[in-house]
């Protein structure tokens, strides 16, 4: 909450934030931890090369350095736009997302080796493209921090959001085949050969919506309802537009054959409102629902076939992933076996960093790209991988905890629940605990709108912990003496509410 | 290569793994140290249960500036503000810092303004007055540390 008396008029003048001595803001242990991570991402580039090659060329250092470039400049944004963000999480992301580089760039080093191809260039390559997707994700970061100064703002174009939301999501499904369609999954716009996933940017502008809505009506929600067995339901037409806007968004990730999102938007509408009414009755109520919906697609899928016979076999390839009539089948368990073996085979602690034979994993460097670094970081450095990765959640829930406005309360506990379901989704999927649904490891798999959708989620994220740990900036009403009377600042959910204290 | 540098650089990466995994909780760890303290004091409520950890901000209370503001009774309890340079102004109206929903405010009640680093309260004409513990507060008057500015059914005091 940079400053939260902004006039409605002109949302630029929001100055610089003073630093108030004496406030910690921790960017110098930003600073340092972003320094350790890069030397992490250098040294993981020395040791692929050394067992790959054979020899450490004189450039190992060359992708760490950019990226070190990259990181420092969202670095020197926070400082000034955000001195008081949470100092951990673009370190842990930054290492996150170099890693995945660095495993993309060993990806290319063994194919062109394989096929008596000289080493490819640092530009070359799957390597290079994830470079380049993120410079682009950073930039984009680095934007919404500056032109969204203070995470408000973002409330009072939430209906706009929602609706954009919602078309991204549809776009891919109007969308004839030859464009949208991917490995038999409709969810991306190709052009040529370049392809984006607007699902994955729908997700932030549907939390922020989702979280506006609840703010204004969680009075509402929680006060003027109906009891019934035992658990409050709210009116109908109190829910009404979030329902629609959630139903849409979850019957054409149906029709698009993308169960994954499907369940990422489901947790996420139930997380929302959870926290919005603070009755734990929607949790139960949405994993009923859930539970339900499943076994009863999965029994249809068995009996009727028809459009639930995709969901059938999934659930027969996550039962028995070792039989071997599912193994043999096209679009059978060949993808989850070979992941499940290569996790084996690295064991405790891998192969080394590049010691590995990712290549006999399907799609590798996309969904499974887990499954490859298990191989070769062994439990010891997936684990690692998997702290930090909650470690970035837990601070965005803490932001969540601080924060004193309800709306960035939802839109931080809503964003920073996205991307931990998310990770639970793809992990669970690739090591058989829960049917394998198509998702992109957040900061690791390669491709862009994963990246660049997951980036302006962090960036978010930043800007709501600023607000939560920096210092209260005075209300705009009396202070001043002689100046202008400015007029009230529409905060959409007065800002010291707290939804339980 | 020699199978020994692989070998080292291999478990070497791992290593250096996990220290920047505890060095981030590391950096964690203090401010987590920090909200549980301050939050310790606002869960309990004054005269119940707050004599276990009364050691440090008795000892605190002499010389030691005003960091946060904290709601102690009415609806918002438990809301915490970080007190920077600028004023805090209180009441209903939806633009003030701190906008308190309670029946007996003004919808511009009081406000606390910094002064060399001493915090003072000042009514700003509200219906049912300010008082800073027992006394009516009429004019600027210095807040010490942990004493209740009563507005209605709300208390507010000034933390370390």
């Amino acid at each position: 909450m940079t400053a939260p008396a902004v006039p409605a008029s002109s949302p630029a003048s929001t100055g610089e934030m003073a630093r108030i001595p004496g406030m910690k803001t921790q960017r110098n242990a930003e600073l340092g931890l972003l320094a350790f991570a890069m030397v992490l991402v250098a040294a993981y580039g020395a040791t692929v090369e050394a067992s790959r090659i054979g020899e450490i060329t004189p450039t190992f250092w060359v992708p760490a350095a950019l990226l070190s470039i990259l990181f420092l400049g969202l670095h020197v944004v926070v400082r000034y736009t955000a001195p008081y963000a949470d100092p951990v999480i673009i370190p842990a992301v930054a290492l996150i997302n170099g890693l995945g580089v660095g495993f993309l760039r060993r990806l290319d080093i063994g194919d062109a080796l394989s096929e008596k191809l000289p080493v490819p260039g640092i530009f070359a390559g799957i390597g290079g493209r994830q470079l380049a997707w993120t410079l682009i994700s950073l930039i984009l970061a680095a934007v919404l921090l500056l032109v969204v100064r203070d995470h408000k703002i973002v409330s009072r174009y939430a209906y706009t959001l929602g609706l954009t939301g919602i078309v991204l999501v549809m776009i891919p499904a109007v969308l004839p085949a030859s464009i949208s369609e991917v490995n038999g999954a409709k969810l991306w716009i190709r052009l040529g050969s370049f392809s984006i996933q607007p699902g994955e940017f729908a997700k932030i502008a549907l939390v922020s919506f989702f979280a506006y809505y609840l703010v204004r009506k969680r009075e509402v929600l929680s006060l003027a309802s109906r009891r019934f067995l035992g658990i409050d339901f709210p009116r109908g037409r109190d829910l009404g537009p979030v329902v629609t806007v959630w139903l849409l968004s979850l019957l054409v990730l149906v029709f698009e054959r993308d169960l994954g999102t499907a369940l990422l938007y489901f947790g996420l509408f139930i997380v929302t409102l959870y926290v919005a009414t603070e009755r734990a009755s929607w949790l139960i109520i949405g994993l009923l629902l859930f539970f339900g919906g499943v076994y009863v697609a999965y029994l249809l899928g068995a009996s009727v076939g028809g459009p639930f016979a995709n969901f059938y076999d999934r659930a027969q390839v996550w039962l028995n992933p070792f039989d071997n009539e599912n193994y043999e089948r096209l679009g059978g368990s060949y993808q989850l076996v070979q992941g499940l073996l290569s996790l084996g085979t690295g064991g405790l602690f891998g192969s080394g960093p590049g010691a590995g034979s990712p290549r006999f994993v399907p799609e590798v460097q996309n969904d499974f790209i887990f499954a490859g670094m298990g191989e070769e970081i062994g439990l010891f450095g997936l684990s690692a991988l998997l702290v930090l990765y909650l470690l970035v959640v837990e601070r965005g829930l803490r932001s969540a905890l601080a924060v004193r406005d309800s709306f960035g309360k939802l839109v931080a506990g809503g964003l920073s629940f996205t991307l931990g379901l998310q990770i639970f989704v793809i992990l669970g999927g690739i090591t058989g605990l829960i049917p394998l649904t198509g998702q992109t490891t957040p900061f690791l798999s390669s491709g862009g709108s994963s990246l660049m959708a997951n980036w302006l989620l962090i960036a978010m994220l930043l800007r709501i912990s600023n607000a939560a740990r920096g210092p209260a900036a005075s209300g705009g009403g009396t202070d001043r003496s002689g100046g202008p009377k400015k007029a009230p600042t529409q905060l959409h959910g007065a800002m010291t509410e707290v939804i339980k204290p | 290569m020699p199978e020994f540098v692989l070998t080292v650089a291999r478990f070497g990466f791992l290593i250096l793994l996990w220290i920047f995994v505890f060095t981030v909780v590391g950096v964690i760890r203090r401010d987590l140290f920090a909200g549980v303290r301050s939050k310790s004091i606002v869960a309990s409520p004054r005269g119940v249960g707050g004599a276990v950890p009364e050691g440090r901000p008795a000892k605190a209370k002499r010389g030691k500036a005003a960091r946060q503001l904290v709601v102690t009774a009415g609806n918002l309890a438990g809301t915490r503000i970080t007190l920077g340079e600028a004023p805090i102004t209180i009441g209903r109206a939806e633009d003030s810092t701190l906008v308190i929903t309670d029946d007996f405010a003004s919808a511009r009640h009081a406000r606390l303004v910094p002064r060399e680093g001493q915090w003072f309260v000042e009514d700003v004409g509200s219906t049912n007055g300010t008082y800073l513990d027992r006394g009516k507060v009429s004019g600027p008057t210095p807040v010490p540390l942990g004493v209740p500015i009563r507005i209605g059914r709300t208390s507010l005091e000034l933390r370390p």
